[in-house]
C-alpha cells in the first residue's frame, strides 16, 4: 500500500496557503536563495538526476528539454508555463494555483535562471477567473518582495514574469498553438521542426512547460535529486498529482508517487459511490484509451499505463460507474472535441464532424452493426494523420470502447435507443430531482 | 505565424556549395540538393503524391494531409505517415507512397474522402470544374463513392471578399494556399482564416476588403472552386476554351501569361509559369483587364470627307488617301508605347523608307533630349530579376514598383523577406509599396539629382531608373555618372509593354533598329545594306514635344500614328494634330479618331502574333490567342500602306518582321554618346504653394482597363498626399477636401497626411478625380497653390 506524499498539496488545508507570507512560513522560497546560488547547469544537472518528466502528459524528461536550450547563442531565451488546463477530466494544475501559487512562482524563477532566460510567460486559460486574480496578486507579491524584476536577492539575476489570459481555446494547451496564441496570433500548432527549444516564442529559444512540472522543481533543490529519485518507479520517478473526479465517494487530488493503482487511489477517495461498482475509467483525461475494472492494479506510470494500452497523461482519473452510457459518454467527449478542432488539418476538422454525427446516430439506435466497423476504419483514418494530438485525443475513447464495449453500442442498435437510464449516473440521482 | 529569422549577411548564402542528398522513393534511388522536400523529391522520379495545401513557391504549412507517406531514416520507421510537403529529404531516407505502401495508401485515401464530406457535389457549374484539382486526385486518390450519409456544412454563397475576388466557403478545403500567398507573397495580409474546426473560413476584416493588387493569383492557386474571379464565374467551362501562351501587354514586367479564348473573345487569363520572371504569379492588372479588345472597336477603314465627317471606306480607298496624304516632305510618326517589337521594327522602317524622315518616337509621354540621349545608351543593358536576387541593395529611382511594374515589386519583396534587402527609394513620400519594402525613402522634391550624386552604392548594388526620372531635368544624368562611378548595375523601368521593344527597334529618332545610333554612318551603311536602300537620313530626327511643336507651327504637315491617346502627352497636343494629315492605326475609338484623316484599324494584342521585350531586355513571344481575327497586325497595314505609297517595306507578316529583327542583331560599333545635362535649381514654394509629384497608380483610368467594373472597384482612391506640417497650416485632417490650382485650373480632392517632403504634394497621375495633366497641364515638379476647399 502506498501513501500519500503531499508535496505541493502539503499546505493546501491552511486558509492562507496561497499568500507569499503562509508560503514563506511552510518554508516557500527558500529554494530560490539556493537555486542562485549554483551554476545553471547545475541545476539542469540536478533535474536531470532527479528523473522529473513532464507533467503535462507527454512525459518528456524535464531536465533534457533544459538542456536542448542553446547556450552562449547571445539570444533572449524565454520559459512559457503552460496553465491553460483543458482537458476534460483534468483538474489538478486550477487548484493547484488557487492554493499554492508561490509554488509555480519559485519554480519559474529557478528554471529561468536554469535556461538563462530573463523573461518567463505563464499562460493560463481565460475561464479560471479566480485563479487568475489569485496568480496576478502572487506575481505582484512576488515583485514587491524583490523575487522577479532586477537583480533577484543581490545574485544579478533579472526576470520578469508576465501573466498572459487565454480566450479559451483547448488548442492553446498543444505548446506550439499557444505560442502563436501568446504571440497575438489565433491559436494553431506549427509546424516542428524547428522545435520551440531552437525557434519558440518569438522565434527564440523557448522551454514550454507544465505548471505541476515546474511547481515540483522548488522540492528537487531543496530536498536534493536523490530524495525525488527515491520515489516513484524505475523510470518514473517523484510524486505528482492524480485527480479523481466522478462516481467516487470523495473526489480531488491526491498527490502520490508515481506508480500507485486506482485501486488504492479508490480507497483512499473513499470508495466508488455507494452501491455501485467500477464500469470503466480514464487514466489520463479523456483523450487517453479508457480503461475497466480489469485495470485496477495497473500502476499508474509512464510505462505501466502505456503497457496496458493507454497514456498517463495528466493523471486525470474520471471514474464512471455501472450507471453510465459509454456511448453517450465518449459522444460528449468527442462533441468537445469537435468543438475545440482548430480547423487546420483535414483529419481533425472533418472527422471530428463525422463522429460526431455518427455517435449520435449510435446513441439513438440508428444504424447497422457494420457501422461500428465504419467507425473503427473512420477512427484509424483520424488517428495518426492528423497535424497535433488533438485529433488522436478524439479518437482515443471510441476505438477503446468499441474494444471492451462493443456490446453495449449493440444494445443500442438493438434496443433501437439507449438502454440506459441518463439520470442514474447524475450526482442527484435518488435525491428526488426528476 | 512566428518571426522568422533572415539571414542578415547578405550575399554569402547566394553562391551556396549545394549539398546533394541520395535517398530512395518507392525503391527508386533519387538525388536532389539538400533541404528538398520529400514530394518534390518524388516529382523528379515522377512519383505525383496527391496534395493541396503545398505550393512550391509558398511555406509549407502541412494542413491537409494528402500527401501523407511512410518514411524511415537510418532503419527507423516514423510510428505513423508524415506530410511529404513539410519534410526535407534526409541521406539514406526510405520513402513509401501510396504506389508502394499500404498504410500510405489507405492514409490518403481516408483524407480523401473527409475532404469531401463537406465539399458539394456542384461540379457540374463550379468554374473550377474540369480544371480542378481536388476532381482529379478525389479521382486518382479516393474512392468511386462515400461512405458519409450525414449532413454537409452549407454557407451563404457566395460572398464577395473583395470586388473582384468571390469565396464560396463551403467549397473551401481550408489548405491555406491563398492566405499564404496574400502573406508571403504579396505582402498584403487582408485575408485570413477565422474561426475554428469546421466552420473554419476565410475572411477579411470587413473594413478592410482584400484590396491586394494581386488578389487574382489566390483565385488562380485556389485548388478548389471556392474563390473565383467575379468577372468569370459561370461564365465558361475549361474544356471549351483554347489556351494560348501569351505575354502581357501592360507594364514592361515582362509576365509569361495564358489567354483562354472562346468563340473569338478572350474570357480569362492566367499568370504563366517563368521562373526566371513571373514565377507562377500576375498583377490584377495583367490578369483581368482584357476586355478593352472587346469594346467600341473599329472594324473597318475610315476616311475624313469633305463635309469633315468620318465615313467608312474601303481598304483600298482608305489606303490610297492615306498615302496621298503622307506623300509629303515633312512627316513624322508617333508609336505610343504599347506596339509589339514587330510593329515597332515596322513603325521604324516606314518611317525611314516610306517616309524618308527619323522623325519618329515611340513616347508618349514626358520626354526629353536627355532621356532620349539616355535610352540611346542604355538600348542593349541587360540587368535581370537575377541581379535583384543577388543585389547588396536596390536602388528604386522615380520608380514605385508596386504601381509601375508589378512583378519586380514582387521580386524585389521576395528578397526583402528572404535576406532583408536593403531598398532606397528616392521618392517624395513613403508609398504603401515602398513602406512593405522596409525602403529606406530619400525625399527632396527638386533636388533629386544631388541626392542621387550621394548615394553609396557598390558593384553589387542595382539601381532601377523609372521613366519617370526624365521628367527632372539633370537626374538621368546624376544617375548615369553614379553608376559610372560605383560601377553599380543600371536598368531602366518603362512603364509600357512596348518601349523597350521600340527603343531598339528604333522607333526613336537618335537610334535606327538593331540600337543603331542614326549619326553613326556605319550604323546607317548596316541598314542601307539590309534595307536595300540608297539612303537614310543622317540627322536625328525630331522628339515627341518637337513634333508637336512642330505640327504647331504648321513644320510638319503629315503624320502617322499608332496607338497615341493626345492626353497622356500634354494638355493641348491635340491641337496640333489636328492642324496636319493625320493617319491613324487604331483599335478602338478615341480622341485620335476624333481628328484624324484616315484611321486603319489594326489587331488587338490577343489577335495578332508577335513579341514584346521586357525591361530586362528579354523578348517574349506570342502566338495569336484569337486565331480567327479578321484583324490586321500594325505591321501588315504598314506594310500594305507602303506599297501604296511605293515606297514598299517588304514586311508582310511578323515572321518576316522577327526573321529581319534577327538578321539584323545588335549594334555593336561604337556606343552612342551621352552629353549629361545640368539639374535645375529647384522652385522654391511661398507658403500657400507646393511642388506638385504624382505618378500612375496601377489601377486608374487608363484606357486597357475600360469595361472592368470589377477590377475598378479595387482601384485606390484619389487623395492628394500632404504633410502633416501642411495640413496644420490649412487646417485639414485625413479626408478633409482641398483644392490644387494654378493658372490652368484647379482639381478638389480629399487629403491624406503623409510622411511628404513638406514641400511637396502628391496626387494619383490619371485617376478618377485626379487627371492633372488635363486639368492642370502639368503632373510633376511644377508649383501649385494647395488650400483648404
Amino acid at each position: 500500500m502506498s501513501a500519500l506524499t503531499p508535496v505541493l498539496s502539503a499546505f493546501w488545508d491552511q486558509k492562507d496557503s496561497f499568500t507569499i507570507a503562509g508560503y514563506k512560513r511552510n518554508g516557500g522560497y527558500k529554494a530560490v536563495e539556493e537555486a542562485l546560488s549554483m551554476e545553471p547547469d547545475a541545476i539542469i544537472q540536478m533535474v536531470k538526476d532527479s528523473g522529473l518528466r513532464g507533467r503535462g502528459g507527454a512525459g518528456f524528461p524535464t531536465g533534457m528539454k533544459w538542456g536542448f536550450i542553446p547556450q552562449g547563442d547571445n539570444k533572449d531565451h524565454y520559459l512559457v508555463v503552460n496553465a491553460d488546463e483543458s482537458e476534460p477530466g483534468t483538474c489538478k494544475d486550477t487548484p493547484l494555483l488557487l492554493a499554492n501559487p508561490h509554488v509555480l512562482i519559485e519554480g519559474v524563477i529557478i528554471a529561468s535562471y536554469a535556461i538563462r532566460a530573463n523573461h518567463a510567460f505563464i499562460y493560463i486559460r481565460g475561464e479560471v477567473t479566480h485563479v487568475i486574480r489569485r496568480v496576478q496578486q502572487a506575481i505582484e507579491d512576488a515583485y514587491k518582495d524583490g523575487l522577479l524584476g532586477k537583480n533577484i536577492r543581490g545574485k544579478g539575476f533579472d526576470l520578469e514574469l508576465v501573466l498572459h489570459v487565454g480566450a479559451g481555446a483547448y488548442i492553446c494547451g498543444e505548446e506550439t498553438a499557444l505560442l502563436d496564441s501568446l504571440e497575438g496570433f489565433r491559436g494553431q500548432p506549427r509546424l516542428r521542426p524547428p522545435f520551440p527549444a531552437i525557434a519558440g516564442l518569438y522565434a527564440r529559444p523557448t522551454v514550454v512547460n507544465n505548471v505541476e512540472s515546474i511547481a515540483s522543481v522548488p522540492s528537487i533543490i531543496e530536498k536534493g535529486a536523490e530524495w525525488f529519485a527515491s520515489m516513484g518507479t524505475e523510470k518514473s520517478k517523484g510524486y505528482t498529482l492524480y485527480s479523481l473526479s466522478g462516481h467516487v465517494k470523495n473526489p480531488g487530488q491526491f498527490e502520490a508517487p508515481l506508480g500507485i493503482t486506482l485501486r488504492e487511489l479508490i480507497e483512499m477517495a473513499g470508495g466508488i459511490r455507494a452501491g455501485h461498482r467500477l464500469k470503466f475509467w480514464t487514466p489520463g483525461g479523456s483523450s487517453t484509451p479508457m480503461f475497466t475494472d480489469a485495470h485496477l492494479d495497473t500502476p499508474l506510470d509512464y510505462e505501466g499505463v502505456a503497457a496496458a494500452g493507454s497514456m498517463l497523461g495528466t493523471k486525470a482519473l474520471q471514474i464512471f460507474d455501472e450507471t453510465t452510457c459509454v456511448v453517450r459518454a465518449v459522444l460528449r467527449w468527442t462533441e468537445f472535441y469537435k468543438h475545440e478542432s482548430c480547423g487546420k488539418c483535414t483529419p481533425c476538422r472533418e472527422g471530428t464532424w463525422w463522429l460526431v454525427q455518427a455517435l449520435k446516430n449510435l446513441e439513438n439506435g440508428e444504424g447497422k452493426p457494420e457501422d461500428l466497423d465504419k467507425l473503427l476504419d473512420l477512427c484509424d483514418n483520424i488517428m495518426g494523420r492528423s497535424f497535433c494530438a488533438l485529433a488522436d485525443g478524439a479518437a482515443s475513447p471510441i476505438i477503446s470502447s468499441l474494444q471492451y464495449f462493443r456490446d453495449e453500442y449493440l444494445e443500442h442498435l438493438r434496443n433501437g435507443g439507449c438502454p440506459f437510464d441518463p439520470a442514474a449516473s447524475t450526482i442527484f440521482e435518488g435525491v428526488g430531482v426528476r | 505565424m512566428s518571426i522568422q529569422e533572415v539571414n542578415r549577411t547578405g550575399t554569402s548564402e547566394l553562391e551556396p556549395a549545394v549539398e546533394m542528398v541520395t535517398l530512395t522513393i518507392d525503391g527508386f534511388e533519387v538525388t536532389v540538393p539538400k533541404g528538398t522536400l520529400v514530394i518534390r523529391a518524388a516529382e523528379r522520379l515522377g512519383i505525383q503524391i496527391p496534395r493541396f495545401c503545398d505550393h512550391p513557391l509558398l511555406d509549407p504549412v502541412g494542413a491537409c494531409r494528402q500527401c501523407l507517406v511512410e518514411i524511415e531514416v537510418n532503419g527507423r520507421k516514423f510510428p505513423k505517415p508524415q506530410a511529404s510537403c513539410t519534410i526535407p529529404v534526409e541521406p539514406g531516407m526510405v520513402v513509401n507512397t501510396q504506389l508502394t505502401s499500404t498504410v500510405a495508401d489507405k492514409a490518403q485515401q481516408g483524407v480523401m474522402e473527409l475532404l469531401l464530406i463537406n465539399h458539394p457535389l456542384d461540379c457540374p457549374v463550379c468554374d473550377k470544374g474540369g480544371e480542378c484539382p481536388l476532381q482529379n486526385q478525389a479521382m486518382s486518390n479516393g474512392r468511386g463513392e462515400s461512405r458519409y450519409e450525414g449532413k454537409k456544412r452549407t454557407f451563404e454563397k457566395p460572398i464577395n471578399i473583395s470586388a473582384q475576388v468571390l469565396l464560396d466557403r463551403e467549397r473551401c478545403i481550408l489548405c491555406a494556399r491563398c492566405t499564404r500567398f496574400s502573406d508571403q507573397i504579396a505582402g498584403d495580409p487582408f485575408i485570413t482564416l477565422n474561426e475554428r474546426g469546421a466552420l473554419q473560413q476565410v475572411g477579411i476584416y470587413e473594413k478592410e476588403p482584400f484590396e491586394s493588387y494581386f488578389s487574382g493569383n489566390t483565385v488562380q492557386i485556389c485548388p478548389v472552386g471556392a474563390l473565383t474571379g467575379a468577372s468569370y464565374r459561370f461564365r465558361a467551362r475549361p474544356f471549351d476554351l483554347v489556351s494560348t501562351p501569351s505575354a502581357c501587354e501592360h507594364c514592361a514586367s515582362g509576365c509569361d501569361m495564358r489567354s483562354d479564348v472562346r468563340r473569338g473573345k478572350t474570357l480569362r487569363r492566367l499568370a504563366g509559369d517563368d521562373p526566371s520572371v513571373n514565377e507562377e504569379w500576375n498583377c490584377d492588372k495583367g490578369r483581368w483587364a482584357f476586355k478593352y479588345a472587346h469594346q467600341d472597336r473599329i472594324t473597318a477603314p475610315m476616311i475624313r470627307d469633305e463635309s469633315g465627317e468620318l465615313r467608312e471606306a474601303s481598304w483600298p480607298e482608305a489606303l490610297a488617301v492615306a498615302a496621298e496624304g503622307l506623300s509629303v516632305n515633312r512627316s513624322a510618326v508617333l508609336t505610343g508605347g504599347r506596339v509589339t517589337v514587330e510593329d515597332a521594327y515596322g513603325y521604324a522602317k516606314f518611317a525611314r523608307i516610306a517616309l524618308r524622315t527619323n522623325n519618329i518616337d515611340f513616347r508618349a509621354r514626358f520626354n526629353s533630349e536627355e532621356e532620349r540621349e539616355f535610352l540611346a545608351t542604355l538600348a542593349t543593358t541587360t540587368v535581370k530579376y537575377s541581379d535583384i536576387d543577388q543585389a547588396d541593395q536596390v536602388v528604386l529611382l522615380a520608380f514605385e514598383p508596386e504601381e509601375e511594374s508589378p512583378i519586380i515589386f514582387l521580386r524585389i519583396l521576395k528578397q526583402v523577406r528572404k535576406r532583408s534587402l536593403k531598398v532606397v527609394s528616392v521618392a517624395p513620400f513613403t508609398s504603401r509599396g515602398n513602406s512593405k519594402l522596409g525602403a529606406e525613402v530619400i525625399k527632396n522634391v527638386g533636388n533629386e539629382p544631388s541626392e542621387i550624386a550621394s548615394l553609396a552604392l557598390t558593384s553589387k548594388s542595382v539601381v532601377l531608373v523609372g521613366e519617370r526620372l526624365a521628367e527632372i531635368a539633370g537626374a538621368l544624368s546624376s544617375a548615369k555618372a553614379l553608376v559610372e562611378k560605383t560601377g553599380a548595375k543600371m536598368a531602366w523601368i518603362p512603364r509600357r509593354a512596348g518601349e523597350r521593344g521600340a527603343l531598339e527597334a528604333g522607333a526613336i529618332g537618335n537610334l535606327l533598329p538593331g540600337a543603331r545610333p542614326v549619326k553613326d554612318p556605319a550604323a546607317r551603311v548596316d541598314l542601307q545594306t539590309a534595307w536595300s536602300v540608297e539612303s537614310i537620313p543622317s540627322e536625328p530626327g525630331l522628339g515627341t514635344d518637337q513634333i508637336l511643336e512642330a505640327l504647331h507651327k504648321g513644320d510638319i504637315e503629315a503624320l502617322l500614328v499608332g496607338g497615341v491617346d493626345p492626353f497622356d502627352i500634354s494638355r493641348d497636343a491635340i491641337e496640333g494634330l489636328k492642324k496636319a494629315f493625320v493617319v491613324s492605326l487604331e483599335i478602338r475609338n478615341s480622341a485620335m479618331t476624333e481628328i484624324a484623316d484616315v484611321v486603319l484599324p489594326v489587331a488587338a494584342v490577343v489577335e495578332k502574333s508577335g513579341s514584346f521585350t521586357d525591361w530586362q531586355g528579354s523578348r517574349r513571344s506570342f502566338d495569336a490567342a484569337v486565331s480567327d481575327s479578321l484583324q490586321r497586325s500594325d505591321l501588315r497595314v504598314l506594310s500594305m500602306l507602303a506599297e501604296e505609297m511605293q515606297r514598299p517595306i517588304h514586311l508582310p507578316t511578323v515572321a518576316a518582321a522577327s526573321k529581319e529583327i534577327a538578321a539584323l542583331g545588335t549594334w555593336d560599333g561604337n556606343p552612342a554618346t551621352f552629353a549629361p545635362s545640368a539639374s535645375i535649381a529647384s522652385k522654391v514654394p511661398s507658403e500657400n504653394q507646393a511642388l506638385l509629384t504624382s505618378w500612375r497608380n496601377l489601377l486608374d483610368e487608363g484606357t486597357l482597363q475600360s469595361g472592368e467594373p470589377n477590377l475598378a472597384a479595387t482601384a485606390k482612391k484619389a487623395e492628394c498626399v500632404i504633410s502633416a506640417d501642411r495640413a496644420e497650416r490649412l487646417g485639414v485632417k485625413d479626408g478633409d477636401l482641398i483644392r490644387i490650382s494654378n493658372e490652368i485650373g484647379s482639381m478638389t480632392l480629399p487629403a491624406r497626411i503623409g510622411d511628404i517632403d513638406f514641400r511637396a504634394i502628391w496626387i494619383p497621375r490619371n485617376s478618377k478625380g485626379s487627371r492633372p495633366l488635363l486639368e492642370l497641364g502639368t503632373c510633376t515638379h511644377s508649383l501649385v497653390t494647395v488650400v483648404k476647399a
